[in-house]
């Protein structure tokens, strides 16, 4: 960072005391404003104190405690890693996981809550064995060099002498005082107690408040007899080319490490896994978000997160049994155990939720729950009007009964229902699309088939049911060649029968991003310009698939001699 | 500060200083651009007076004391509707911003901020979308034009008691005035017309003066004021908590979004037009 030469080591910014539940705290170190919070889960954030959509502070925002909000459109960025997780006036699109505030490191240690702005090479403050007594904050007008400087000579009046930098002693008790650099010529003296003489508490705190402030006072005096320093310029980070230029979501390669913190049954064949970062920080993600997950037997399988909104310390993911598969179930049922390292990818979310309707469904088959388990919770927590219709076997199959739990009179469960009885109860939840209702549906794909037409038969328009399929059951017909032209980059390109135009893209040099290689998670989704695209994915609606405007690169093929992609 | 002094685009610009019905015999003071004006009335036409006792050219037009301290080609942008025989024209309050002028006009642009700045008025959660609209260059380049901009309004007019989709236009004819038409409750063929002249104070300094032409025989004057101050008292504490103050130019220094189309449009028609007063131009 630029400002860098003007920063120390770690400061403190706060005191604990000042980052109450719900309450965002204004900050100022160097110059740089700074936005501290803590999440209901008691981490505390220390960002930019700055949206970085239209520069508004973010210490006027709203700490939902899993999330900060925007006032002004009210963007929400996530716990601990700051992506942001919603932009409401693009409900239907997932913001790319770029979007990210920038944060600084935190540490919190003797009832202060310290950071630094640049890479500070000194190891945190380390906690004291007993909680000390925090003095209050006084806050001057003078150079921070200056109130250091003068602070030596502070005489506490308690009986305890100077023992070099700010630390002072009777040999039993001591005080140890900080100045937090707010700028050129401003500073706070932040500080606090130990030993048997902090027993004094609220006593003490005022013969020490009246001290330090005679001090500012004497401080600030001496500081306006010299010129007044020149204000430290905020540093602005520019956010990255791509997000200026409001790109369509990419995906990156990136692969992350994590371990098996808990492998948990959470319904009959039904595995979770909790799933933690080696180092850093998760990558943020949104409701319907899923993770590539490369498995120990070589097979790469896609989860959706369970995560509610805020659970950004680990990715939650249930794992159905199932027999008759590949073997990636079964890796993970049979072989993976707590304490296993995973590669996974970043999260990506094919599967967006639009959180501007005034009632929205959710409909869950059997492990399709996964996704709706996210989407419900981001939408309860946020007092939204929602519903969740989870279609299982029978009690045992209800899968995270926690988390089900949690959305209270918003759960209704259907279990044991025939094809007859499924259709029926579908029938029932869907009979009146209402002007202002959303429906999302996740589960095999029979039941999916069956919501999507009965939706469609009731009035349902096809912008307001939104799917996900597992795996796409169709045959793949590969026996058509043809051409494809990449606009942006003027090649032309073969594609032959037997191969996808995935494969021809990447055997170019093309970089792609794709995931399920099955046309059902919409990760490869390109722009068609010109040509009829020959649609065998399950990822777009019938609307979406009559535009012939997009076309999903691993499975679908063209009906045209030509395609012209937006490449 | 050598920032602080405008820029000739900016400066060749007529300017409002006043609502007219605030203009008296006895001179008032106000500040353009860093410089002190007096402006008074005498002899029944209105009179600006720069720092050092120089007479201003002066306008008087659409409700407002206009005034310049360069040297503008012509007069001011055409608003036709003002003219309308049946239609009430008023300025509806005038309020302090500290804040550049640009981020007052790209407020007054923008349509994602009602449901969460102008709660249970302009806007209402979840309705929080905004719909794809068009934009584009006119008159030659001079004017900047948002058409079929709709948002959902609560209650979309005084009849009706559902919310609807209302549709907007957006013109910037000028750096620091837009005028926004939005069909009237009165007559649904016909558009309301409220305008938003905006006088910079300072580069991060600014008065707006809030202007309406519009079909309505029943609400009083007073009535149409304390809306219009509403709502922008609203905007105001949101304004003021924008940082950096100046408006950034570099494409990069904030993150723009389908729904920012006006302002992605305004930035650039201001960094073509060479403007640095209140704004941060980007790196060469």
């Amino acid at each position: 960072m630029d400002g860098a030469s003007s920063i120390g080591p770690w400061v403190p910014v706060a005191a604990s005391e000042d980052v109450v539940p719900r309450h965002v705290f204004q900050g100022k170190l160097s110059g740089q404003e700074l936005a501290i919070w803590r999440a209901d889960d008691g981490y505390v954030n220390v960002w930019e104190n700055r949206c970085l959509h239209r520069g508004v502070r973010l210490s006027i925002g709203v700490n939902t405690g899993t999330e900060l909000v925007c006032q002004y459109h009210g963007w929400r960025y996530a716990n601990r890693n700051a992506g942001c997780t919603y932009i409401p006036a693009h409900p239907a699109d997932a913001p790319p996981r770029t979007i990210c505030n920038r944060t600084y490191p935190v540490h919190e240690a003797n009832g202060l809550i310290w950071t630094h702005l640049g890479d500070a090479g000194d190891a945190a403050p380390e906690s004291l064995p007993e909680e000390p007594l925090v003095l209050r904050a006084v806050p001057l007008n003078a150079a921070p060099a200056d109130v250091s400087a003068a602070l030596e000579g502070f005489a506490p009046d308690e009986g305890m002498a100077h023992r070099g930098g700010l630390f002072f002693s009777d040999g039993i008790s001591s005080l140890q005082l900080y100045v937090q650099p707010m700028d050129a010529g401003q500073s706070v003296i932040r500080g606090y107690v130990t030993g048997p003489l902090a027993a004094q508490g609220l006593a003490l705190l005022r013969r020490l408040n009246t001290a330090l402030t005679a001090f500012a006072r004497q401080a600030e005096a001496e500081a306006r007899a010299k010129p007044a320093p020149a204000p430290i310029p905020p540093v602005y980070g520019r956010v990255s080319a791509e997000l200026a230029e409001m790109p369509e979501m990419t995906a990156g390669p990136g692969k992350i490490r994590v371990t098996v913190a808990a492998k948990t049954m959470v319904a009959e064949g039904i595995v979770s896994l909790e799933l933690r970062p080696l180092r850093g920080v998760l990558p943020a993600f949104q409701p319907g978000a899923h993770i590539d997950v490369a498995l120990p037997n070589g097979l790469v399988r896609q989860y959706s997160l369970v995560n509610g909104p805020g659970e950004t310390d680990r990715y939650i993911i249930g794992v159905k049994r199932e027999a008759q598969s590949a073997g990636g179930s079964l890796a993970i049922h049979d072989h993976l155990k707590a304490g296993d390292l995973l590669a996974i990818s970043e999260p990506r979310n094919n599967f967006p939720l639009r959180r501007n309707a005034e009632e929205t469904i959710f409909l869950a088959g059997g492990i399709g729950v996964t996704p709706m388990l996210a989407m419900a919770a981001a939408m309860a927590g946020d007092g939204q009007n929602c519903r969740l219709h989870y279609f299982a076997a029978g009690p045992d199959h209800l899968a995270f009964a926690e988390r089900l739990a949690a959305l209270g009179e918003r759960l209704t469960s259907h279990l044991g229902l025939d094809p007859a009885g499924t259709t029926a109860a579908l029938k029932a939840i869907l009979s009146d699309p209402g002007p202002a209702r959303q429906v999302y549906v996740c589960g095999p794909g029979p039941m999916l088939d069956a919501a999507r037409s009965i939706a469609a038969e009731q009035g349902w328009p096809e912008s307001a049911v939104h799917f996900e399929y597992f795996r796409n059951t169709h045959q793949i017909d590969d026996s058509s060649s043809f051409e494809i032209a990449l606009a942006r980059s003027a090649v032309t390109l073969q594609v032959p029968a037997g191969k996808s135009i995935l494969q021809v893209l990447r055997e170019n040099g093309v970089a792609m991003a794709s995931s399920c290689g099955q046309g059902a998670c919409g990760t490869c989704r390109v722009k068609v310009l010109e040509g009829i695209p020959d649609h065998q994915d399950v990822y777009l609606n019938n609307t979406e698939r009559a535009a012939n405007t997009t076309i999903m690169t691993c499975v679908s093929r063209a009906k045209s001699d030509r395609l012209v992609l937006d490449i | 500060m050598a920032d602080s002094l405008p820029d000739p685009f900016m400066l060749n610009q007529w300017y409002p200083v006043s609502a007219l019905q605030d203009v008296q015999e006895r001179p008032r003071s106000t500040v353009l651009m860093g410089e002190t004006l007096s402006y008074q009335r005498k002899d029944r036409a209105c009179r600006v007076h720069g720092a050092d006792g120089r007479a201003l050219p002066v306008i008087e037009q659409y409700a407002c004391l206009w005034t310049t301290l360069g040297q503008p080609e012509g007069g001011l942008f055409p608003i036709p509707e003002y003219a309308e025989a049946d239609r009430r024209n008023l300025a509806a309050g005038s309020i302090g911003v500290n804040v550049a002028a640009q981020r007052g006009i790209e407020n007054f642009l923008d349509m994602g901020h009602f449901p969460y700045v102008h709660t249970g008025i302009l806007g209402e959660l979840p309705h929080t979308e905004v719909k794809e609209y068009n934009v584009e260059l006119r008159e030659g380049g001079r004017e900047i034009v948002a058409t079929e901009c709709l948002f959902y309004q609560p209650r979309a007019s005084t009849v009706s008691t559902a919310g609807a989709d209302v549709e907007y236009v957006y013109r910037v004819p000028h750096p620091t005035c837009s005028v926004l038409y939005k069909s009237s409750p009165m007559d649904a063929r016909r558009l309301d017309v409220i305008a938003l002249f905006i006088q910079p104070v300072g580069p991060e300094k600014f008065r707006g003066h809030m202007v309406l032409s519009i079909l309505d025989d029943v609400s009083t004057d007073d009535f149409i004021s304390y809306f219009q101050l509403h709502i922008f008292g609203q905007d105001k504490p949101i304004l003021e908590n924008q940082m950096p103050k100046r408006l950034p130019l570099d494409p990069r220094a904030e993150t723009p979004i389908r729904a920012d189309k006006t302002a992605i449009m305004y930035r650039r028609w201001l960094a073509q037009n060479g403007v640095t007063y209140g704004t941060i131009p980007a790196a060469a």
